[in-house]
């Protein structure tokens, strides 16, 4: 417990500095949407006719003009993004850099075994995914209050939801492969972070590349999709966590009997 | 019960050298020096018995726990300081002692205070803003506050003004007088000799001595230096010869009538005759290996 809370105070700052971000870009987003309202009819019809690139972020298949639609394609970037880079840092840093500035010396010579250890920072870089998204959805919900929108409360919960179990499918996978490096690694948890972003964007182009949906997270969080079908895949969500965990559970038996350097 | 017992030892990592069937003995109670030059396994041996990195061969106990097996209990009891301290950024002197106590369940504040006051340093300062010294300071503080049985030092004092090292080894003392054992790494031979009851010498990843300090810091051998003549006297037991422009150089093992007698007879202009330095006194313990 101790090493817990710890770990959640080495990781506030970063936190509210990311909170503030990706909540300041999301609660200015909604809070412009009335007065791009009278023009959105005319973007909307203009965003969904543009082919591949209508595709890529799902325009073509919900209403921009409706605040759902517009939350789904525009805010849902910010924090699908935001959030999945902010998980990505945090959790890839986990454990490479206790090594990387020769912490770990300190931490795994204090009577704690080494699955506490991992288990402990683990659960506290989950925890600061689910602030995140706490504070997250407490400005959508102030936000949406100030401009007076009336948001089906199913809609706006199943895509906050998609969000949040992208970050953590992120965040598994991202501590998992922390496990396996000896410093630093936010290039590439920030890399894997941004390359599942793009494999959606390519997979939604052409059926060909569907199959890419099974690679990446954003495929179960995908705004449009959830709106017009009204659930969060299944089949892709649990692809998704199963990886995630998979990948987690070999960082997790990896570290146990790490040299440490 | 012994300290630290090892059985054949052995880390390898691949083509870079570990250690290589390392067996120690450590009484509990005893002072022990761990001596050899950087690189020669000191660090790996103690992590290894840390359980940092597992052994490749061999087993050890420390405190009667097994390394692989016991790694929690024994690090429940001992106290450990790193050659090098690093700790979290951001964090004041006395967050870093109070988590570390934490960390061991322990509530240690009264006695780190004590040791932060004869250590003279202050608990409010930043641990990145810290000197060396000062950085070594909490972590001495961290090793000895939760009082355990054994202490692990790996290299203790560098960084450490001369009064500074007087006043831990001074703690060290204290501690070891009642009851606690003290096991340090280090490559200075003369404050092993000055505060260890025994010491193991260790090389290239391979124990070449373990005896009390008194006999292993004990050598007959002289290095001796000529000035004026270029060719080494006639004398049995002479070791690591060398020729120099205006002399020569050797160690010498034999008694000190025989080398004044036959100096006598030689044109030197001048001579010293010195105690082997640190490096000599390995070349000791390694010819014996080879012999």
């Amino acid at each position: 417990m101790s090493l817990f809370r710890h770990e959640l105070r080495q990781g506030l700052r970063t936190l509210w500095i990311w909170a503030a971000a990706v909540g300041f870009l999301l609660g200015v987003c909604v809070v412009i949407y009335p007065q791009m309202g009278t023009d959105m009819d005319q973007i909307g019809a203009m965003f969904s006719e543009m082919g591949s690139f209508s595709s890529a972020f799902g325009m073509d298949k919900i209403n921009f003009g409706t605040f759902m639609g517009f939350f789904a394609v525009e805010c849902g970037n910010i924090l699908g993004l935001g959030g999945a880079l902010y998980a990505a840092l945090a959790a890839v840093t986990s454990l490479s850099r206790e090594e990387g500035e020769h912490t770990a010396e300190f931490l795994l010579t204090h009577p704690l075994t080494r699955t506490s250890v991992i288990a402990s920072k683990l659960l506290a870089v989950l925890s600061q995914v689910l602030l995140l998204n706490l504070i997250i959805a407490a400005v959508t919900a102030l936000t949406v209050l100030y401009i007076h929108e009336d948001v089906p409360r199913d809609d706006m919960t199943r895509l906050l939801l998609a969000y949040l179990l992208l970050q953590l499918q992120i965040a598994l996978t991202a501590f998992g492969i922390s496990a396996f490096l000896r410093h630093g690694g936010a290039g590439i948890g920030l890399g894997m972070a941004v390359g599942m972003y793009f494999l959606n964007l390519i997979a939604n182009m052409t059926d060909k590349a569907a199959f890419l949906k099974y690679l990446t997270p954003y495929a179960y969080a995908d705004g449009a999709n959830i709106l017009t079908e009204g659930k969060i895949d299944g089949v892709y969500l649990t692809v998704g966590l199963a990886t995630g965990l998979t990948v987690a559970a070999a960082g997790f038996l990896h570290y146990r009997r790490k040299d440490i350097a | 019960m012994k300290a630290i017992e090892t059985s054949g030892l052995t880390k390898s990592y691949g083509r870079a050298r570990g250690i290589v069937d390392v067996n120690l003995s450590v009484e509990e109670g005893d002072f022990f020096g761990f001596i050899g030059p950087n690189g020669a396994g000191k660090s790996t041996t103690i992590r290894t018995l840390l359980g940092l990195i597992a052994p490749s061969g061999g087993s050890a106990r420390v405190l009667g726990c097994d390394i692989v097996t016991g790694r929690r209990e024994i690090l429940a009891q001992v106290g450990y300081l790193p050659s090098e301290t690093a700790f979290y950024r951001g964090m004041r002197v006395r967050d870093v002692l109070r988590l570390s106590a934490k960390l061991r369940h322990m509530d240690c504040s009264a006695e780190a205070g004590r040791l932060c006051e004869r250590l003279e340093l202050d608990p409010s300062r930043r641990v990145e803003e810290l000197s060396l010294g000062n950085r070594k300071k909490v972590g001495i503080v961290c090793a000895l506050q939760h009082s355990p049985r054994l202490y692990i030092l790996d290299e203790p004092t560098s960084g450490l003004d001369p009064l500074m090292q007087r006043e831990f080894f001074a703690l060290l003392e204290e501690r070891c007088r009642g009851g606690a054992t003290v096991f340090l790494s280090s490559h200075v031979l003369s404050e092993v000799q000055r505060h260890c009851r025994h010491a193991a010498v260790i090389r290239e990843g391979r124990l070449l001595a373990m005896d009390s300090v008194e006999k292993l810091g004990h050598t007959d051998a002289r290095r001796v230096t000529l000035r004026g003549v270029h060719e080494l006297p006639p004398l049995p037991e002479l070791r690591d010869a060398r020729a120099g422009q205006d002399g020569v150089t050797f160690l010498y093992g034999g008694d000190m009538p025989t080398l004044l007698g036959t100096l006598a007879g030689m044109p030197v202009t001048d001579v010293t005759i010195t105690e082997p330095d640190l490096e000599e006194v390995f070349l000791h313990y390694y010819a014996k290996e080879a012999e």
